[in-house]
């Protein structure tokens, strides 16, 4: 899952990592008396689960009573990225000197952890020019590593004393909560040579959730969402008209590829897992009928042992209970599919024996 | 490197030359026991099954099962063995195959913890062994062996070496070749996740010698940078079998998981272009649709002449 910032910051505080005061809220009530808390200048910040806010207005300084009441509200209005504000991190400014960039990133090729640093951090990692890339293992840093990697980015001093001290308390928490990505940017050298964090991201291995109880308070998850779960699905919502259904996640990414290669629109990505029967086929029309963006249903399945028929009686089930009153375009690898279309003759549901030609159907289809 | 076919095949002189013994860990298990049936039925040597708890029983009425992979290799001999378990006992499962003396694992369970893939491998590593997976649909030598939850029905025996990060994708192109009269002399599912234990690039290796290969199909998806370095080996090695790519992901959006846990575009890290654009780069057509593979495979084919 991946982490907000002030979530982030939650974690790095309880690790000893510095950071500035802040606080965060999810209304301008409570913002108000943050304020006070903290006083001004501070800068307000939009919780989002994407970067490029600072671009988007989504950082703002604030230096008064008069100024946060206009863009508290301002900046939890924001929409980035199609993602609406979690919450408002109000944060002191800092007076720095220099920016440094400092990540425990999962590196999936080389099958180990590596520390990626810069003396020039803050800006997105793309941008970042004069990495040092250490390879580590399974995370972790010894402090002479810590040194080494310190020593290439120009550190010295005090500086340096304070860049050990982050990357290994960063390396503990990144082993202990299972992090894919672990990073600091910028991590700010203060006037006074102290090193802060000044922002973070952090993302850990979902399929490490069960051994985190700890961490649970963090995922966000829409009803939908764990409803597709329990059923072992996998569910992206989308923003198109077209809801892709299919058993495989592979198979369902390439359907969706070539729905909006011919123009249509996916609504979500809606993977049922490697098998078919008529349960889990019902289970995913009755979430996608709680979807209401939606105006057709392709299903791509390929069942090699699947009986298509076991797969039809799923569609009359659905139109039978009022489940669903969409046209659903199928195509079904697998036995008896000619069984299958007969079944289901007359109803909303049309059977096509190639993915391309369900999927035209579904275009034409959402256009009239 | 490993010798995928002697590990598969045995070796001319071997008791059990082309059918070489397997053991199933989690046979009694809804989805192992359901799976061994059909690996039976398929074709595939079993020789034992291991449920802690059940040792001195019998799947099926025929197949030993076992408290312990010790006890399971020591009574058979058998070094593959293929993994059912949930995904949180699968770590425990992995050792103590390995332990064993186990030298190819098929790792099917979804959902394994990252660490515990790189525990696994790091053991792995220290004991010579090739693991696959894990979230893989596990290896199929079509008509001989099949170590997995595949359907046979899709595969058939040939010359051309498939390799693919998807199960149901490798299924249906698989399905395409055949039906264009492309059979298949190795597939290997690559699997899911971020961490593999056996890469594009290390089944690429596999297979690359193979005396009488006649084509290389890549089946891969957005995450990760797998394909680039595949690409690039594919260039550095001189290569030079038709290979022909396909690329899953296309459309999907950034920073969301696309039901594989590797399957995640972060930034331009795993984008679908830059697989592309490096399969380009090592002259490698990559087809838009599965069912283009077959074609495009024909064309490169006639080119090389």
């Amino acid at each position: 899952m991946r982490l907000l910032e002030f979530q982030a910051k939650e974690l790095f505080r309880e690790y000893g990592i510095n950071l500035l005061d802040s606080k965060s809220s999810t209304n301008i009530e409570e913002g108000r008396k943050h304020a006070k808390e903290l006083g001004y200048p501070f800068v307000i910040k939009i919780q989002v689960p994407v970067g490029g806010r600072g671009k988007a207005g989504g950082i703002q300084m604030c230096q008064n009573d008069d100024e946060f009441e206009l863009k508290y509200p301002q900046v939890m209005d924001l929409t980035i990225k199609g993602e609406k504000a979690r919450a408002i991190l109000l944060e002191k400014m800092a007076d720095i000197k220099n920016e440094l960039y400092l990540s425990i990133f999962l590196n999936r090729s080389k099958r180990c952890y590596t520390i990626i640093a810069s003396s020039d951090g803050g800006v997105e990692i793309e941008s970042i020019k004069n990495q040092i890339i250490k390879e580590i293992g399974l995370g972790d840093v010894s402090d002479e590593v810590a040194r080494e990697v310190a020593k290439e980015i120009g550190l010295e001093g005090k500086i340096a004393d304070g860049f050990v001290d982050t990357l290994k308390k960063l390396s503990k928490l990144a082993i202990e909560k299972e992090a894919e990505l672990a990073e600091i940017n910028p991590l700010a050298i203060m006037q006074d040579d102290t090193v802060i964090t000044l922002d973070g991201k952090f993302v850990t291995d979902d399929n490490s959730n069960f051994r985190h109880e700890e961490l649970q308070k963090y995922q966000e998850i829409s009803e939908i969402q764990a409803q597709a779960e329990k059923s072992g699905f996998s569910l992206v919502e989308l923003d198109g008209n077209i809801a892709v259904v299919g058993n495989g996640a592979g198979l369902v990414m390439s359907t969706l590829d070539m729905l909006s290669d011919n123009g249509g629109k996916p609504a979500c990505f809606l993977d049922v897992g490697g098998g078919a029967t008529t349960e889990s086929v019902y289970e995913a029309l009755t979430l996608i009928s709680k979807m209401s963006r939606v105006k057709a249903i392709l299903v791509n399945l390929y069942g090699g042992i699947v009986k298509t028929t076991v797969v039809a009686e799923a569609f009359l089930k659905a139109y039978e209970n009022n489940l669903i009153d969409l046209p659903v375009f199928a195509r079904l690898k697998g036995t008896e599919s000619e069984k299958a279309k007969e079944m289901l003759q007359g109803s909303r549901t049309k059977i096509y024996n190639s993915v391309e030609e369900a999927i035209n159907a579904a275009v034409m289809g959402v256009k009239n | 490197m490993t010798d995928i076919f002697e590990l598969l095949k045995g070796k001319p002189e071997d008791h059990d030359y082309m059918k070489k013994g397997v053991i199933v860990q989690g046979i009694t298990g809804a989805y192992g026991s359901i799976h061994a049936r059909h690996m039976i039925r398929d074709g595939t040597n079993i020789v034992a099954g291991v449920t802690p708890g059940k040792g001195g029983q019998k799947f099926e009425g025929k197949v030993p099962i076992y408290n312990t992979m010790q006890e399971a290799v020591d009574a058979t001999n058998a070094k593959i063995s293929i993994i059912f378990v949930p995904a949180k006992f699968f770590l425990a499962a992995a050792k103590d195959a390995l332990e064993a003396g186990i030298k190819l694992l098929v790792a099917i369970p979804e959902h394994v913890p990252i660490r515990d893939t790189m525990l696994t491998l790091e053991l792995a590593k220290q004991k010579g062994a090739v693991v696959i997976g894990p979230n893989t649909p596990g290896i199929i030598i079509p008509e001989l062996i099949k170590i997995g939850i595949m359907p046979i029905t899709p595969f058939k025996a040939g010359k051309i070496a498939v390799l693919s990060k998807s199960g149901t994708l490798l299924y249906e192109i698989s399905d395409a070749l055949t039906t264009a009269g492309f059979g298949q002399s190795i597939t290997i599912g690559i699997g899911g996740d971020p961490v593999n234990g056996t890469r594009l690039v290390d089944a690429f290796e596999m297979i690359k010698d193979i005396p009488d290969l006649e084509g290389l199909v890549v089946v891969g998806e957005i995450g990760g940078d797998s394909e680039e370095i595949l690409a690039q080996r594919i260039i550095d090695s001189g290569f030079n079998k038709p290979t022909i790519a396909y690329i899953a992901g296309r459309a999907a959006p950034k920073e969301k998981r696309m039901g594989h846990a590797g399957a995640i575009i972060m930034g331009t890290y795993g984008s679908a272009e830059s697989k592309i654009s490096m399969f380009n780069k090592a002259n490698i057509p990559v087809a838009k649709r599965p069912v283009e593979v077959p074609v495009l495979l024909a064309g490169k084919m006639e080119k090389s002449g």
